[in-house]
This record gives C-alpha cells, sequence and structure tokens, in this order.
C-alpha cells in the first residue's frame, strides 16, 4: 500500500458538508495571510538584493577606476 | 549578523504547525457538543492568545525603551506591535468564520468578548498612523512608546473585565466549569498555541532583519556613494534605525554613529 492510501486509510471521514466548508475557510484564511506576508517580505528582500548587486557594481567601478589610474601612474612613470 | 538563528526557528515553526495541522484533523477527537467545527478553535484561540499577549510584550519593549532611551527596543516594540495587528485581523477573521457556522452570524455584538477584541485591535491600529503623524523620529519613538504601554496596559484589564462579565455566551476554552478540554483535545491545543507562538517569533524575527538590513544598506550605500546617493527620508511609520541622511526641511534627527550599532 503506497504511503498515500496508508494514511487516507487512517484519517477520520472528514464531514464536509456545512461544517466541513467553514473549517476549511478557516484554514486557508490562516495560511492564505501568511502567504500574504511571505510575498510582501519576498518584494522587499528583492528589493534589497537589487540595492546591493548595484552597490557591488559601484564598488567594481570604484576597484576598476583606481587600478586604472594606477596602472597609468605606473606606465607615467616608467617613461 | 542579522537574522541569526533564523533558519532553526523556521525550521522548527514549520514542524511545529505540520504537526499541529495533522494532529488537529488525524489525533484530535471531535467535540460532543460542536462537532467539526470545534477544529477552528485550534487556530483561531492560539492566534487570539498570542496577540493578546504580543500587546503586552510590546508595551514592556516600549516601556525599556523610555527607561533605557536605546532604540533597539522602540523597533522590538513596532515589530512585535506590527505582527500582533496581523495575528489580531487573523484572530477575528477566523472568529467571525466559527461564529457564522455556530451562531448564523459573522458577528454577534452583545458577546463581551468578541466586542472587547474588536476594541483591542481598533486601539492598536491607531498605532501606526500616530508613528505616520510624526516625523521627527527621536519624538516619534518616545510617543509611540508611551501610547504602547499605555495601550498594552489596557489589555489584561479589558481581559479580567470580559472574564468576569457574566452573560456570555462565547465559549470557554479552560473553562473549569464543565470540565475543561479532554486531555487528547488539551494536548492538541497546547501544540497549537506552541506553534502559533512560534510562528509569531518567526515574523518578528524576519521583520526585524529586514529592516536592519534595510537601514545597512543605506548606510552603506552613504559611505560608497556619498549622501548625494542615499535618497531622501520621507514619512515613515517605521523607527528609523541609523543616520537619516537628508530629510525633508523642519526635520531634526538624531543620528547615531553606527547604524549596525543602533540596529543591533
Amino acid at each position: 500500500m503506497n504511503p498515500l492510501a496508508a494514511l487516507l486509510a487512517v484519517a477520520p471521514a472528514l464531514p464536509l458538508d456545512k461544517a466541513g466548508k467553514y473549517v476549511a475557510a478557516a484554514f486557508v484564511v490562516f495560511v492564505g495571510v501568511i502567504v500574504i506576508y511571505v510575498a510582501i517580505m519576498a518584494v522587499k528582500l528583492q528589493r534589497m538584493s537589487r540595492e546591493l548587486h548595484e552597490l557591488n557594481a559601484a564598488l567594481d567601478a570604484r576597484a576598476n577606476a583606481e587600478e586604472a589610474r594606477d596602472r597609468a601612474a605606473a606606465e607615467g612613470a616608467q617613461r | 549578523m542579522y537574522g541569526k538563528g533564523l533558519r532553526a526557528l523556521s525550521l522548527a515553526t514549520f514542524a511545529a504547525l505540520t504537526a499541529t495541522f495533522a494532529l488537529v484533523f488525524f489525533y484530535a477527537p471531535l467535540d460532543a457538543d460542536q462537532g467539526f467545527i470545534q477544529k477552528i478553535f485550534y487556530v483561531h484561540v492560539p492566534v487570539a492568545i498570542v496577540t493578546l499577549c504580543a500587546y503586552v510584550v510590546g508595551a514592556v519593549f516600549a516601556a525599556l525603551h523610555l527607561m533605557k532611551r536605546d532604540r533597539k527596543w522602540d523597533l522590538r516594540s513596532y515589530v512585535v506591535i506590527h505582527i500582533a495587528l496581523i495575528f489580531n485581523i487573523l484572530g477575528l477573521l477566523t472568529g467571525a468564520i466559527w461564529a457564522k457556522a455556530s451562531w448564523g452570524h459573522w458577528w454577534v455584538w452583545d458577546s463581551p468578548t468578541l466586542t472587547s477584541f474588536l476594541i483591542v485591535f481598533l486601539l492598536f491600529a491607531t498605532y501606526q498612523p500616530l508613528r505616520f503623524s510624526i516625523e521627527d523620529p527621536e519624538r516619534q519613538a518616545r510617543y509611540a512608546s508611551v501610547f504602547a504601554v499605555m495601550a498594552g496596559a489596557f489589555v489584561p484589564l479589558n481581559f479580567v473585565a470580559v472574564r468576569a462579565a457574566t452573560a456570555t455566551v462565547h465559549p470557554r476554552t479552560f473553562g473549569s466549569a464543565d470540565g475543561g478540554l479532554p486531555s487528547q483535545m488539551l494536548w492538541v491545543f497546547l501544540l497549537a498555541l506552541v506553534a502559533m507562538t512560534l510562528l509569531f517569533a518567526l515574523l518578528c524575527a524576519y521583520e526585524i532583519a529586514s529592516k536592519q538590513t534595510k537601514w545597512q544598506l543605506r548606510a552603506l550605500r552613504r559611505r560608497l556613494m556619498g549622501s548625494d546617493a542615499v535618497a531622501p527620508l520621507g514619512r515613515s511609520a517605521a523607527p528609523a534605525l541609523g543616520t537619516p541622511g537628508p530629510r525633508r526641511e523642519g526635520s531634526a534627527a538624531r543620528s547615531p554613529r553606527n547604524p549596525a550599532e543602533a540596529a543591533s
């Protein structure tokens, strides 16, 4: 017997009539609110990730400019 | 380091919630009086308990902020009340669903428990607009803390007053008059309470880590690219954690030297 069938075999018969839909609604509302919150956090995280990427790019640009300046200074000294 | 212990807390919350849901549907017996509808209580009651406790915790953090003048307590108080408001909405929604299933009405105004829970929600719903209305971060933090302490003190008073009310139709989960919960239900309920507490702590930890990282990024941008590269701070209900940088004219802002220090 597969695990899902075994689980269903021991599971009580859920009265999915009038009461069932209210219980389902309560649990769906609970999970739904948490999922919405997680989605908002994900958007915030994306924004921060983008900003971090920008700062990394700025840091790289600065390092490249310094490297080019040092190289030009070294070439000038050689001449 | 921000968000320390988040992974462990996330795993513990996931495990506790999964176990709770499994036990609610596969282990906890059906209530003799309410039947299947009583399953809503395993979400609704722990959420309501955590909400009320969180408001009191928010008040304690606010009092600590007033006593110690340390911004981290204002941040903690703000985040706890913020998440408690979300839990409060959850409590109201799941309660309304249960009321509809059991009483046939989404809301019953003559139930002291329901109405008082709504009053507490409306009271704390003014916390964010209060913060938003004050632009100076120092004054914002101080006034918000005073409000949080006063509102937090109202919560236990309100709870006791409602309990003392004689005419009530709202069920009591731990009511001793009817013998309380049977042990099978009680264990599942206690696990649900632990799961909701863990979920609350997890959401608070995520929110705090997010706010601290946002301010750290702002400080980093200023150091790397200069003050001009930092967008001016708009009016916000959230606490200011670090050097605010450019602000609108007419606002005075305190500037701790190290934002990470202020935030951690």
